[in-house]
């Protein structure tokens, strides 16, 4: 979800008008005019999510499915680009994926879906044009079909569950990663129990027409609050969680970002389908030794948030930089991710970050900072 | 009190100026975190960085306004800077300055004339 070139013409939420009515401010990110937050406020809003709960217009993602073949030749041709394991993932479930450089970098990562006949997979914003034209390209026989009459809504936070089971009393069913097809607001809508804030929650894909309708009914129900982009950054933040072009990027590996385990046993060496994805010489041999760098969860001293780019010291050597930070309102305290080398990755090894000409002290903790919600 | 087109507002209290920023500032910058005040006795000019706000979304800098010396600055934001958020043009100041050049003040705006610029 990296920003797009600024002198692109932006896209409109479809839900545009119901933001601008709920006293959204808007800002331009990765093509599109985005809520980065209402009148509550980003530190309300990221408080009040991991209270009661959030709803976020996250359309601005690619929606895409994969279809026109059969399961096992869907699931074979996603396994040609990214290194987790598709075969073997039930119907009505998601899993976490990285598509893969030719060096073993991350081009994006994705959210897939087994429906059945057809895979679903939803996409960073930024990286949607070229993930769709690089599928197009690399899966022949597959239909790589890019959804764009559907919105895409998240509800977030302990109320999650009870705030859309008033509406689908079904969903309270669903335990995390699972997927199913439910009526909301008069229409089918494509429903997942997954989230972007380490609470328990939903990501709901909704035909256009209805999804108005559904947000004002989620957001009539009890502790119900629209979230913004603001919140949903540092809310993932603190749950430890990559933002692509940032943390995660064409020159990071899956290994050094610490996503090893979206690599399933079946794709690993001696697995029954080992390698077969782009980069998978580099990624299955950090795999087995460990990658020479690491991304850690750091924690600065004091109020004062590192942000990206701050650069980072072993002593008077340098030795990486901050992808993420800005200051966890859970915390009540500053909160950053960045890369070190796999030696000071330990937790509270001590480092520093350089501040405004002056080096600040910043110790390298465990990650998520805070422990994740999510109904298994 | 004067205003400054960097949004502070300028307060003389006796031979002092009290130094802070508007509600519109505070509006506009959102949740404020951490702020990192000049240490007291500190010499400054006009139009050097003073002062770091960070908020949920950024890092501001705010200027000197004058020249002058740093006599006072508000301790109490540095584990309580909402109070920024809260009283931008009272609890929320940041620091008091003996100015130099009380002169420099004729520079800078009346409210009605801030109230302008940012309507």
């Amino acid at each position: 979800m990296s920003d797009a070139p600024q002198d692109a013409p932006l896209t409109r939420l479809k839900l545009h008008d119901l933001h601008a009515e709920l006293g959204a401010k808007m800002v331009p990110f990765a093509g599109h005019e985005m809520p980065v937050q209402y009148a509550t406020g980003v530190m309300k809003e990221h408080l009040h999510t991991r209270a009661a709960a959030g709803l976020f217009d996250v359309s601005h993602m690619g929606q895409v499915i994969l279809k026109g073949a059969d399961p096992e030749t869907l699931a074979l041709g996603l396994e040609s680009l990214i290194p987790a394991a598709v075969l073997g993932l039930g119907q009505g479930r998601q899993r976490y994926g990285l598509l893969t450089n030719e060096a073993g970098g991350i081009r994006d990562d994705l959210m897939f879906a087994n429906r059945g006949d057809h895979l679903f997979v939803v996409v960073n914003a930024a990286c949607k044009a070229a993930d769709i034209s690089h599928m197009r390209e690399a899966l022949g026989g597959i239909e790589v079909v890019e959804i764009t009459d559907r919105c895409l809504l998240a509800l977030q936070g302990p109320g999650a569950e009870a705030a859309l089971a008033a509406l689908a009393p079904e969903v309270a069913q669903m335990r995390f990663m699972d997927v199913a097809s439910v009526t909301l607001a008069g229409a089918e809508a494509w429903v997942s129990r997954s989230g972007y804030t380490g609470e328990d929650g939903f990501e709901i894909s909704v035909p256009a027409e209805a999804a108005e309708a559904l947000a004002r009914a989620l957001l009539a129900q009890e502790g119900v609050l629209p979230i913004g982009l603001g919140a949903r950054d540092s809310l993932r933040l603190e749950a430890g969680l990559c933002l692509y072009g940032h943390d995660i990027n064409e020159e990071t590996t899956p290994l050094e970002a610490g996503l090893g385990w979206s690599i399933q046993k079946a794709r690993r060496k001696g697995g029954a389908r080992a390698g077969g994805f782009p980069g998978a010489e580099r990624i299955l041999a950090e795999v087995e030794s460990g990658p020479a760098r690491l991304r850690v969860g750091l924690r600065p001293e004091g109020r004062a948030p590192m942000r990206e780019g701050v650069a980072l010291f072993d002593g008077e050597t340098p030795v990486g930089a901050i992808t993420s930070g800005a200051f966890g309102p859970s915390l009540q305290a500053p909160v950053s991710m960045g890369y070190v080398p796999t030696a000071l990755c330990a937790v509270g090894t001590k480092l520093a970050g350089e501040l405004r000409g002056r080096m600040a002290a910043v110790t390298v903790d465990s990650l998520p900072f805070l422990p994740a919600q999510f109904k298994r | 009190m004067k205003f400054t087109e960097e949004h502070e507002w300028l307060r003389p209290e006796d031979d002092l100026i009290v130094v802070g920023i508007t509600e519109h500032a505070a509006e506009q910058l959102g949740d404020i975190v951490f702020v990192e005040l000049p240490e007291e006795g500190t010499t400054v000019s006009k139009d050097e960085e003073v002062v770091v706000i960070e908020s949920v979304k950024a890092a501001s800098d705010i200027l000197a306004p004058i020249d002058g010396e740093i006599v006072e600055v508000n301790d109490v934001l540095a584990n309580d800077p909402g109070k920024v958020n809260e009283d931008p043009m009272g609890d929320g100041w940041f620091f008091k300055i003996r100015p130099s050049e009380p002169s420099q003040m004729d520079d800078y705006m009346s409210e009605a004339e801030y109230k302008d610029m940012i309507s």
